[in-house]
C-alpha cells in the first residue's frame, strides 16, 4: 500500500490547495457544501497525505486498508478533492461533482460506487456506527487496520451517535478513532443555541473513550495527535477545534455558508485568498 | 421437519451453519425471544448484542458486511423496522451492504402484547426499498433453508419470523428457492396465494371447504419480492378465481403485490383478499385476534365462497 508522507509545510501547502478544489467545484456545480469542507480540509489532508492512513488506490478495496468515513458527508466537495488528489479518482471526473450521468458517481453525498467510498453518506448521526462496525469486523479478520471517521458538531446532537459511542466502549473497539471536526456551525444556528453539545469532553470521557482535544488547523497538533498509538482498551475520540469556512475570511464562522455556492465574485475573491 | 415456531428454526439453523465465520449476528437486547442468543453461546466472538439500540445496530451490522461479513441482525419486526428507516434506507439499501434484516414477532399473531408490537406494516415497507428482497418462510424446513440461502444471497434482505408454533408444511424433499412460490396443495375451484403463517391457516381452511366439496389449491409464497410472476400468471387463469391471504395490513402487503402482477397483465377475475384492514388492533391471544381481526381459517373460508360466487 502506498504511503504518501508529506512533512508539515507540505502538508499545509496541500491544504490550501485541496481548500481551493473543494471551492473549485462546488462553484462550477452551483451548489455544495462550502463551509463544512473548509473546516475539515487540514484534518483530512492529514489523515491522506500525512502517512497516516494506508491506502492503495489502484486497489481502493484491499483488504488490509486503513478506512476512512466522512459521516458529515455534505462536506463532499473537499471528499471528492481529497480521493483526486490521493489517485482514487482523476481530477477530470471532478467536473462532474453533482451533475447527472456523473462516471464516477460524484454525487451530493457520497456513495460506495465511487472509488475509496465505503458507505454512502447523507444522512447525519449513521457513520459512526458503520465505522465501528468496520472495526469490529477488520478486528476480527485479525488485521491491524485503524477505521477513522469524521463527525459533525452539528451531527452529535443525533441520538444514534450515542448508541454507537456506548456500543464502540462496551467492545472495547480501540481501532476506531473518531473525529469531530467542531466548527461550531450549523445550517441553521451556531450549534451551541441550537442544541449545544457542551460540556463535549467530559461526555465523551463518560462514554468511556480515549478523549483527545487538538486545535483543528494547526497541521504539527494534528500529526502528533493522529501519530499516538492506540489506547490499550478504549476508542478514541479526537475533538478538534476547527472553523467553519476556515482560509477565507468572509466565510469563516458564517451559517450562511453552511450549503451554498459561491457566485463569481465571492469565488475569485476567495481563490485570492487562498494562494 | 417439526411443529415449531419459524423464529425456533431460525436460530437452531444459525447454530448449523454458524461454522461459516463469515457469518455473524447482531441482536438488540432481546435474543432470548429472538433465538439469536444460542447462537451467541456457540460463537461468542462473532455475536454482537448491540443492547437496545436498533438504529445502531443495523449501521454497525453494514460497516461489518463492508469488511466482507454476513450479518444477520436480529430484533422484534416492529423496532428493527419501525426505528430504522433512515438507517435500512442509506447504510444497508441504497449502500447495497450484504445484511440480512431479521424481524420477529411479526403481525397479530404475537397477540397479548398489543399493537406497538404487531409489525403489520413491514411487508409494504420493504417491498418498497430498491434492493432489498423479502422472505418470509412458512415453517421449520423452508427457514432453515431459507436461512442458508439468505447466506448465499449477496445483497440486503429482509427475513419476517414469527413467535408462535406453526405446523410442519413441507417434508424434507423440500427445496427452498428465493422468487420461488411453491404449490403445497392441488385443487381446480380457486387458487390462494398465501404467506407465512397464513399457510397453515389456509390448510384448516381447505379442510372444511372440502367438505362442502369446494377444492383450492394452495401456494405458499414465501418470497414477497421478487414476487413469483410465473406461477401467479400460470394458475390464475385456469383457476379464474384467487385468494391472498397474510398476517399484514392489507396495503403494500402480498395481495398487492399478487394484484400488481395481474393488473400488469390485465388479468381481471374473481379476487378476495384476507388481510387486516388497514386498522391496529387489540390485546389478546393471537388466536382471538386472528378471528376478531378477519384472519382466522373462518375467514378464509368465508372470502373464498364469496370470491367463487363472483366468478
Amino acid at each position: 500500500m502506498t504511503n504518501a508522507q508529506m512533512d508539515i509545510g507540505q502538508l499545509e501547502k496541500t491544504a490550501l490547495e485541496l481548500r481551493r478544489m473543494a471551492l473549485k467545484i462546488i462553484f462550477e456545480a452551483g451548489s455544495g457544501h462550502p463551509g463544512g469542507s473548509l473546516s475539515a480540509t487540514d484534518l483530512m489532508t492529514a489523515l491522506f497525505f500525512g502517512g497516516i492512513l494506508r491506502y492503495d488506490p489502484k486497489n481502493p478495496k484491499d483488504p488490509k486498508r486503513d478506512r476512512f468515513l466522512l459521516s458529515k458527508g455534505h462536506a463532499s466537495g473537499i471528499h471528492y478533492s481529497v480521493l483526486a488528489k490521493a489517485g482514487f479518482i482523476a481530477e477530470s471526473d471532478l467536473s462532474d461533482y453533482r451533475k447527472i450521468n456523473s462516471a464516477k458517481f460524484l454525487s451530493g453525498h457520497g456513495h460506495p460506487k465511487t472509488p475509496g467510498i465505503e458507505i454512502a453518506s447523507g444522512s447525519l448521526g449513521q457513520g459512526l456506527s458503520v465505522a465501528h462496525g468496520i472495526a469490529l469486523g477488520t478486528r476480527l479478520q485479525g488485521f491491524d487496520s485503524k477505521t477513522y471517521v469524521i463527525l459533525g458538531d452539528g451531527e452529535i446532537q443525533e441520538g444514534q451517535i450515542w448508541e454507537a459511542a456506548m456500543s464502540a466502549s462496551k467492545f472495547k473497539t480501540n481501532n476506531l478513532i473518531a473525529i469531530i471536526d467542531f466548527n461550531k456551525v450549523a445550517q441553521d444556528n451556531i450549534t451551541r443555541d441550537l442544541k449545544d453539545i457542551e460540556p463535549i469532553e467530559a461526555k465523551w470521557e463518560s462514554f468511556g473513550w480515549d478523549v483527545q482535544r487538538i486545535d483543528g488547523h494547526n497541521m504539527a497538533e494534528i500529526m502528533e495527535v493522529l501519530e499516538k498509538p492506540s489506547h490499550p482498551e478504549k476508542p478514541r475520540v479526537i475533538i478538534a477545534d476547527t472553523i467553519k469556512g476556515k482560509g477565507v475570511s468572509f466565510m469563516e464562522g458564517k451559517t450562511a455558508w453552511h450549503g451554498v455556492a459561491p457566485s463569481k465574485e465571492d469565488y475569485e475573491k476567495a481563490l485570492k485568498e487562498l494562494e | 421437519m417439526k411443529d415449531a415456531a419459524t423464529r425456533d428454526a431460525y436460530g437452531e439453523t444459525l447454530m448449523d451453519i454458524g461454522s461459516n465465520t463469515d457469518i455473524v449476528v447482531l441482536d438488540s437486547g432481546v435474543s432470548d425471544s429472538t433465538r439469536t442468543k444460542k447462537f451467541g453461546q456457540k460463537f461468542p466472538k462473532r455475536f454482537f448484542n448491540m443492547g437496545i439500540a436498533e438504529a445502531d445496530m443495523v449501521c454497525t451490522a453494514a460497516g461489518l458486511a463492508t469488511t466482507g461479513k454476513i450479518p444477520f441482525a436480529t430484533s422484534f419486526a416492529c423496532f428493527l423496522l419501525g426505528r430504522t428507516m433512515d438507517q435500512v434506507l442509506v447504510s444497508v439499501a441504497y449502500s447495497n451492504t450484504n445484511v440480512k434484516l431479521v424481524g420477529t414477532h411479526c403481525g397479530l399473531a404475537v397477540g397479548e402484547d398489543g399493537p406497538s408490537a404487531q409489525m403489520i406494516v413491514d411487508i409494504a415497507y420493504t417491498r418498497a426499498i430498491p434492493n432489498m428482497i423479502v422472505v418470509q418462510p412458512a415453517d421449520w424446513v423452508e427457514t432453515a433453508q431459507a436461512t442458508q440461502a439468505l447466506v448465499d444471497h449477496e445483497g440486503p434482505a429482509y427475513f419476517r419470523l414469527g413467535r408462535p408454533k406453526v405446523k410442519a408444511i413441507f417434508d424434507s424433499s423440500y427445496k427452498f428457492e428465493i422468487g420461488k412460490g411453491r404449490v403445497v396443495k392441488q385443487g381446480s375451484d380457486l387458487v390462494i396465494f398465501a404467506t407465512g403463517s397464513m399457510v397453515q391457516e389456509s390448510l384448516v381452511a381447505m379442510e372444511e371447504l372440502a367438505k362442502e366439496n369446494i377444492n383450492v389449491t394452495l401456494v405458499n409464497i414465501s418470497t414477497l419480492k421478487p414476487i413469483d410472476r410465473d406461477i401467479i400468471l400460470e394458475l390464475v387463469p385456469c383457476h379464474g378465481a384467487l385468494v391472498t391471504a397474510e398476517d399484514h395490513n392489507i396495503i403494500g402487503g402480498l395481495g398487492d403485490a399478487v394484484g400488481e402482477v395481474l393488473l400488469d397483465n390485465q388479468i381481471a377475475v374473481p379476487f378476495g383478499r384476507v388481510a387486516v384492514k388497514d386498522q391496529f388492533a387489540e390485546t389478546g391471544t393471537g388466536p382471538q385476534l386472528y378471528e376478531k381481526y378477519g384472519l382466522s381459517h373462518n375467514h378464509i373460508v368465508k372470502t373464498v365462497k364469496d370470491t367463487l360466487n363472483k366468478k
